[in-house]
């Protein structure tokens, strides 16, 4: 077999693209604190309208405006360089949108999972979906004060976590602690990625 | 209460249509774009410097090639003009198939990302 016909020619990649990164977890965890502290301006907001049963509208007419729903997401972007540009998305909160999860979380190359300690199990949902889709993921706990402080290993063996799947802690309101955040997810999913592309 | 100071378009808007009225005005009710899928993280170029007004092109549509003069995310113009999602990509579908935009599709649709997206990515996480 041929693989060199699967390898994009080498100049490519100087074709301007762009690549997302999703930050889910449960309400109020930090996710749109996160996308801000990072991102080159602060969080823009985008709305998709949906149907009440939580899909999407192919055809306007016969819908009516209170038939449908707005799901917002917050969202921020990294110019990387003149021809990589990278998204954060918070994904919204809400977990009757599952039709917007599944159009963010397509293509993304990894998400940030963010936890609260004093919530553990609202993150649940978050890492259930990651991992079934089989999109690279890391769990970084936020650190509000007055939170019980709890040892990484703790978290990971709550969150029945593979040994694999990092865990940190961070400051979502921190642009450092944020950047920390990403550069280990991505380094994460370029191992996932390239042990995945070796077996194929 | 007083409209002074207001742009034409938005007088217009408020006085014929309410906020969740808006974004189907704006596409004559269509909710399909005439051509292409325009994922969030498309990239939108314009063709050109600009545009004059003509049959078929509202204000939004002006307003997409003027935002996109620098590249933009379907997110971002979304954003950028207070329409949904939806309703953008609807109108990116009448500019594109005037060729008045260029779309550039993310790297997730062309394939599995190269392994030097992965360190280019890194690297300029570590730089900012
Ligand atoms: N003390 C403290 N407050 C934080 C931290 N991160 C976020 N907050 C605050 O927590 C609140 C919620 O943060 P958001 O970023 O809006 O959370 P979110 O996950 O986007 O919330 P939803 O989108 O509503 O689910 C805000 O008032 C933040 O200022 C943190 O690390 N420490
Ligand atoms: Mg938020």
């Amino acid at each position: 077999m041929d693989y060199g016909h699967s390898e994009r020619p080498s100049g490519a990649a100087a074709l301007p693209t762009a690549i997302k990164i999703l930050v889910a977890g449960g309400f109020g965890v930090g996710k749109t604190t996160m996308v801000g502290a990072v991102s080159e301006t602060r969080p823009l907001r985008t709305e998709e309208v949906l149907t009440e049963s939580g899909v999407g509208i192919d055809d306007l007419s016969g819908v009516e405006a209170k038939q449908t729903t707005t799901v917002a997401m917050d969202f921020g972007r990294i110019t990387i360089s003149d021809d990589l540009v990278l998204y954060l998305f918070g994904t919204p909160g809400q977990d009757r949108f599952w039709f917007v999860w599944d159009e963010l979380s397509l293509g993304a190359i990894g998400a940030v999972v963010l936890a609260d300690t004093r919530r553990l199990a609202d993150c649940f949902p978050s890492i259930d979906y990651f991992e079934e889709r089989g999109t690279p993921f890391l769990v970084a706990v936020n650190c509000f004060e007055g939170a019980r402080q709890y040892r990484l290993d703790e978290v990971q063996a709550a969150l029945n976590l593979d040994p694999e799947v990092p865990v940190l802690l961070c400051d979502a309101r921190s642009r450092s602690s944020a950047k920390e955040v990403l550069i280990t997810l991505v380094e994460h999913a370029m191992k996932i990625r390239d042990a995945r592309h070796r077996v194929d | 209460m007083t409209l002074q100071g207001e742009s034409a378009e938005h007088q217009w808007v408020d006085d014929h249509a309410g906020p969740v009225v808006r974004p189907y005005a704006v596409t004559g009710g269509r909710a399909r774009p005439v051509t292409g899928t325009f994922d969030l993280i498309s990239l939108v170029t314009a063709t050109r410097k600009d545009v004059s007004p003509e049959i078929g092109l509202g204000p939004e549509h002006l307003a997409i090639v003027g935002l996109c003069q620098r590249m933009q995310s379907v997110a971002e113009i979304a954003a950028h003009l207070d329409l949904p999602v939806g309703t953008v990509r609807v109108l990116l579908g009448d500019l594109m198939a005037r060729s008045l935009v260029q779309i550039r599709e993310p790297q997730s649709t062309v394939g599995i990302p190269d392994h030097s997206i992965f360190e280019a990515v890194i690297n300029g996480l570590r730089a900012l």
